[in-house]
């Protein structure tokens, strides 16, 4: 193994394109979308295309690069299809990655000030390089579906440029090799969503939900600057002397797993990092923003809540691993911040989500839930099942969302209320209903699709790494999901058709509602709620009917990876391609004697070292490694040595009954709650072949007491009749709607109490505070301009007096 | 007083240095203190032009000149056109203090003797040496566009903005 | 040279500059008297430079010196705009921001 030469390209070489021309891009359709054909749109397609070809490339070099480290045999000129020849085999025999792979960095000084030297680079490795090719796969699909789903649109240009430039922000942030980069792509990103949340800002509720959004971001952004900030401080001198700087993400790395860093600075750092996670990712205590941000056009909820801006807090902390993996001791404790703020958001966003009528907002509440699994991932030490959850993550929320768009589009006149606009799609809408369906039973973790292998490993690491009382978190938040899913599925595709769902979506009180909307349309082709401008056309045959192929396709396309990408990584059937080639390897890396200056036309990136391992042959996960003793001299870690736990059906069993559960009672309970009024004929749920499993013995038993009420009690009002109908009032219905409401009600009391009362409530009082301190000082603000100069100068003087005589 | 001076300060320095502080400190207080505001932008002159001489005695040549060229060339003109513009009373005017001014004196002074206080508390004794040659421009256009080229352009963007938002503010309509 | 003779006349120069913001109703003098801290603060620069004999201390009074010409430009302008709005430019009677 020694000496085994890395296989690079030039794809690997020059991936910092990928997201250059997404920004170029942007800066073309600027200037010149307006005069193109298609309004721009082309151009956002085409520099999103040339990067996802970059990217699928970048991600066959990275394959074919993890192969010739492991294997060492002729893979290293592969090339293109020889990489697609060694994927399978190689990966398969080799074992969990059993030795180093360099990452391909390269960096070029931006700016230097007062000695210190600010790169722009990239730092590609497996993390990288998974989320560059969804991020640009998931931006395709988006922009293709965006040229139908807002066609018409009075700002449509600056729409696609918006949604370019945020491609590129996140492209930048993932790439990035240094801290500075990081928050650039970090900033570039907070700016675009403001722009798309708040893309139909006439109404006043979309600007104050793009206000809330990025200003509930700024808060975290705060702890992104002093987390760098403290970090620098803390690692800027060795990572000097071993050829790095601070602000390098290899420097933070090697040193915070050197044992020379000081675990308070470490910490402290780690926590004003989270900090920022929490604002991006909608944890906990800010999480209010992200439903809120419902209110921008729906594929921009789509490519915010899959693989971009929510995964963006994330993914720091998947970066910066080392610093968090030693700074809150994750395989020492049972309990830290990062398992503790994943455990509450798992419950209380789930919680949530029972009591939305907004279909965009469950599925919000939803991605804050299973972000909240993310995290708590990262937390109990489960790497790689949190970053593979990232990726089953993207594509079956994303497929969900632009779900939610099809309906609205074309199902239920642009409303998302399930409660009044939908119910019994599935019949009208069969693709979009089937896309949903695949990828709630990802979402939900049922067993063979994606979520399964991703949620799953989560739930089971966190028993294994000793945080019992969040495995059970974790399994009440897998009785939770497939509940209200199962909830929301009912609401939209089955029971009978409401509201403009009905086809009536020209009369009643929808169209009073959206009165002012159309005529303010009329004038200046504009939208109010969503997009209104293909609505004449297909307005002309009324009521719901499937989407357009530009809808449905990337619809049927992320379906099928919502399946199939969990076969990446499926320990259930020996698979783990997904972990030889994103997992780091942990081991020690012999430093090259000539670090720091390999010649050329780039400038050092940091560490350079040889691509030699130093001697530690063992991997059984319990021997001494990084992250659990400091590196031998000579060495430096780049990542702890992570174990995972050992795949079994009996351990997964738990997690699987607990899903199947939720789905059934949530099916019996949304039967009891929204069934009662319906027609019983309108059955979907017998016919509809995918649910039909879902929806067993209860409910058929159910339809028929209902059919029993309306038909026989109303027809005839026998006396049996009327008898059967008190017991099934009385008692059945009773403790159907007794349970139901209780259910509901838990949500309703968590909304209330913890998010409204106790979130707002501390937000309220220290607005309070600081209210009745302005009161106390009012006298002082005379509006004087030199008697504030008096008051400033003077509190100068006494402050610099006190100052003196304490240092006397 | 022999005693007193250490062995390298250069007594005639020290003399100018004298003289060309008191007019400023005179000046100074006639600025603050003085009824007709043409005459006190007046005395700003004189007050800046002290500072320039000030510069050259401590070898700092080209600040000195910049002194000149943007305080006394562009600075007071600027001054005097807001003054005209606002339409001050040519001759004394009897109200240009506050009402309450007196409160600026014991602040002042507090601030005065703190700041005396601790200066001759730390530099009591020190003596400057008196460079041979004045700082050379090349030096400090060296530093301008080295080290300081970042916070340069900064500033370049300052003055931008600041004659953006000028034109701006002062702009009638 | 003594080194506090330069320190302590920025020092009385920085004083009268204050009393001046205090003192004054008049916003073109308050803005003369901040002309007057900000050449203290120039002069205690130059000292500096002088007593280590490097060329930063004269960049950063460089600095000040445009950033002050700046502030006197957008100062002046305001000014401008509240005489044109009040007909007069007493500071005392701008109190719009009485708590």
């Amino acid at each position: 193994m020694l000496g085994a030469t890395l296989s690079s390209g030039w794809f690997l070489e020059n991936a910092w394109l990928i997201p250059l021309i997404p920004a170029i891009g942007f800066v073309f359709i600027i200037l010149f979308g307006k005069k193109m054909p298609q309004n721009g749109s082309e151009i956002g397609i085409v520099s999103i295309g040339i990067s996802l070809a970059i990217s699928i490339g970048a991600t066959f070099q990275w394959i074919d690069r993890v192969n010739s480290a492991s294997g060492g045999s002729d893979y290293a000129s592969g090339g293109f299809f020889g990489a697609f020849r060694a994927i399978f085999p190689t990966a398969a025999d080799g074992g969990y990655g059993a030795s180093f792979v360099e990452p391909v960095v390269r960096s070029w000084t931006w700016w230097q000030s007062g000695g210190l030297e600010f790169g722009l680079g990239q730092h590609i490795d497996g993390l990288a390089i998974m989320l560059l090719l969804l991020v640009t796969f998931i931006s395709f699909l988006v922009q293709i579906y965006s040229t139908e789903y807002v066609s018409g649109d009075r700002r449509y240009t600056h729409f696609f440029a918006s949604l370019t430039l945020f491609s590129a922000g996140m492209l930048v942030m993932v790439l990035a090799e240094n801290m500075l980069q990081l928050i650039l792509g970090w900033e570039i990103m907070g700016l675009c969503s403001f722009m798309l949340i708040g893309h139909w800002w006439e109404e006043e509720a979309n600007s104050r939900a793009a206000l809330k959004a990025f200003f509930t971001v700024r808060v975290g952004d705060v702890g992104l600057l002093v987390g760098t900030a403290i970090i620098f401080f803390g690692a800027n001198d060795w990572a000097v002397e071993h050829g790095s700087n601070g602000f390098s993400i290899r420097g933070i790395s090697a040193w915070a797993l050197s044992g020379e860093a000081s675990q308070s600075v470490l910490f402290w750092g780690g926590v004003a990092l989270f900090i920022a996670s929490i604002g991006k990712s909608g944890q906990f205590p800010l999480h209010t923003w992200l439903p809120d941000a419902m209110a921008g056009p729906t594929p921009v909820s789509s490519l915010l809540h899959s693989s971009t801006m929510v995964v963006a807090g994330v993914f720091l902390v998947a970066r910066l691993y080392p610093v968090f993996f030693v700074g809150f001791d994750i395989l020492d404790t049972t309990v830290n911040f990062i398992t503790i703020i994943g455990g509450i958001t798992i419950i209380v966003a789930a919680a949530l989500a029972f009591v939305q009528d907004d279909i965009k907002k469950v599925l919000a509440y939803s991605t804050v839930s299973q972000l909240g699994y993310m995290m708590l991932g990262l937390g109990v030490g489960a790497w790689l099942p949190a970053v593979f959850h990232i990726f089953t993550h993207a594509f079956f929320k994303c497929a969900l969302f632009l779900g939610a768009g099809s309906i609205s589009h074309s199902g239920s006149h642009h409303s998302f209320d399930m409660k009044k606009d939908m119910g019994g799609l599935a019949k009208k809408m069969p693709i979009t209903a089937a896309t949903w369906m695949v990828s709630t039973a990802a979402l939900c973790g049922i067993p063979f699709f994606s979520g399964f292998f991703s949620k799953d490993e989560i739930i089971d690491n966190a028993s294994h790494n000793g945080y019992q009382f969040f495995y059970y978190v974790a399994l009440v938040g897998a009785f939770m999901t497939p509940a209200y899913m199962t909830r929301a599925t009912y609401l939209t595709f089955f029971g009978k058709p409401r509201g403009a769902a009905a086809g009536e979506h020209h009369d009643e009180g929808h169209d009073d509602a959206h009165g002012a909307a159309h005529a303010d349309h009329d004038d200046h082709h504009d939208d109010a709620h969503d997009d209104h401008g293909a609505h004449d056309d297909h307005g002309a045959h009324h009521g719901p009917h499937e989407s357009p192929w530009r809808i449905t396709a990337p619809l049927i396309v992320l379906s099928i990876l919502a399946i199939g990408s969990g076969y990446l990584n499926a320990p259930a059937f020996g698979t783990h391609y997904f972990t030889d080639w994103v997992e780091p390897v942990g081991v020690e890396v012999a430093l090259d004697d000539e670090y720091g200056h390999s010649s050329g036309e780039e400038e050092s990136a940091g560490i350079v070292f040889a691509a030699v391992q130093a001697g530690d042959e063992e991997y059984d996960g319990k021997a001494k490694g990084c992250g659990f003793a400091d590196p031998s001299e000579g060495t430096v870690c780049y990542a702890p040595k992570l174990s995972h736990a050992v795949f079994s059906w009996s351990k997964a069993m738990p997690s699987i009954i607990l899903v199947f559960a939720g789905i059934l009672f949530s099916a019996w309970v949304c039967m009891g709650i929204y069934g009662d009024r319906r027609n019983p004929f309108a059955g979907l749920t017998s016919k509809f072949a995918p649910a039909r499993w879902i929806h067993t013995l209860l409910v058929n038993k159910y339809y028929l007491d209902h059919l029993y009420e309306k038909v026989i009690v109303f027809a005839f009002a026998h006396p049996i009749a009327r008898a059967a109908y008190w017991v099934n009032q009385n008692i059945l219905d009773a403790i159907v709607n007794n349970v139901g409401r209780g259910g509901r009600r838990t949500g309703e009391w968590v909304y209330r109490n913890v998010d409204q009362r106790v979130v707002d409530g501390a937000v309220n009082a220290s607005g309070l505070a600081a209210s009745e301190g302005g009161h106390a000082l009012q006298p002082v603000q005379s509006g004087k301009v030199n008697q504030y100069g008096a008051l400033l100068f003077g509190a100068a003087t006494v402050g610099a007096i006190v100052l003196i005589l304490v240092n006397i | 007083m022999s005693s007193m001076l250490a062995a390298d300060v250069n007594v005639a320095q020290n003399v100018g240095f004298y003289i060309i502080a008191a007019i400023m400190v005179f000046g100074a207080l006639r600025v603050v203190s003085g009824r007709n505001v043409v005459h006190t932008a007046l005395w700003l002159v004189v007050v800046l032009g002290g500072v320039a001489a000030q510069y050259l005695l401590a070898a700092a040549e080209f600040v000195a000149i910049s002194q000149v060229m943007v305080y006394i060339g562009a600075v007071m003109v600027l001054f005097l056109f807001g003054i005209m513009l606002t339409r001050a009373t040519i001759g004394e005017e009897s109200d240009l203090n506050n009402k309450n001014w007196s409160i600026g004196i014991p602040v002042s002074l507090l601030l005065a003797g703190t700041l005396v206080w601790v200066i001759v508390d730390q530099y009591r004794g020190e003596v400057l040496a008196s460079p041979d040659e004045p700082m050379s421009t090349t030096a400090i256009s060296d530093v301008f566009l080295r080290e300081g080229l970042v916070p340069f352009l900064a500033l370049s963007f300052v003055l931008l903005a600041a004659a953006i938002g000028a034109i701006v503010l002062a702009r009638k309509d | 040279m003594y080194a506090v003779n330069f320190l302590i006349l920025a020092a009385v120069l920085f004083s009268i500059g204050v009393f001046g913001v205090i003192a004054r109703r008049n916003a073109v003098m308050v803005l003369m008297s901040i002309e007057l801290i900000l050449n203290s603060v120039n002069l205690n620069l130059i000292a500096f430079a002088m007593m280590n004999n490097s060329p930063e201390g004269h960049v950063f009074a460089l600095y000040v010196i445009a950033v002050a010409a700046a502030e006197v430009g957008v100062g002046l302008a305001m000014v401008l705009m509240i005489y044109r709005n009040r007909r007069s430019i007493a500071l005392d009677e701008l109190s719009v921001m009485k708590g």
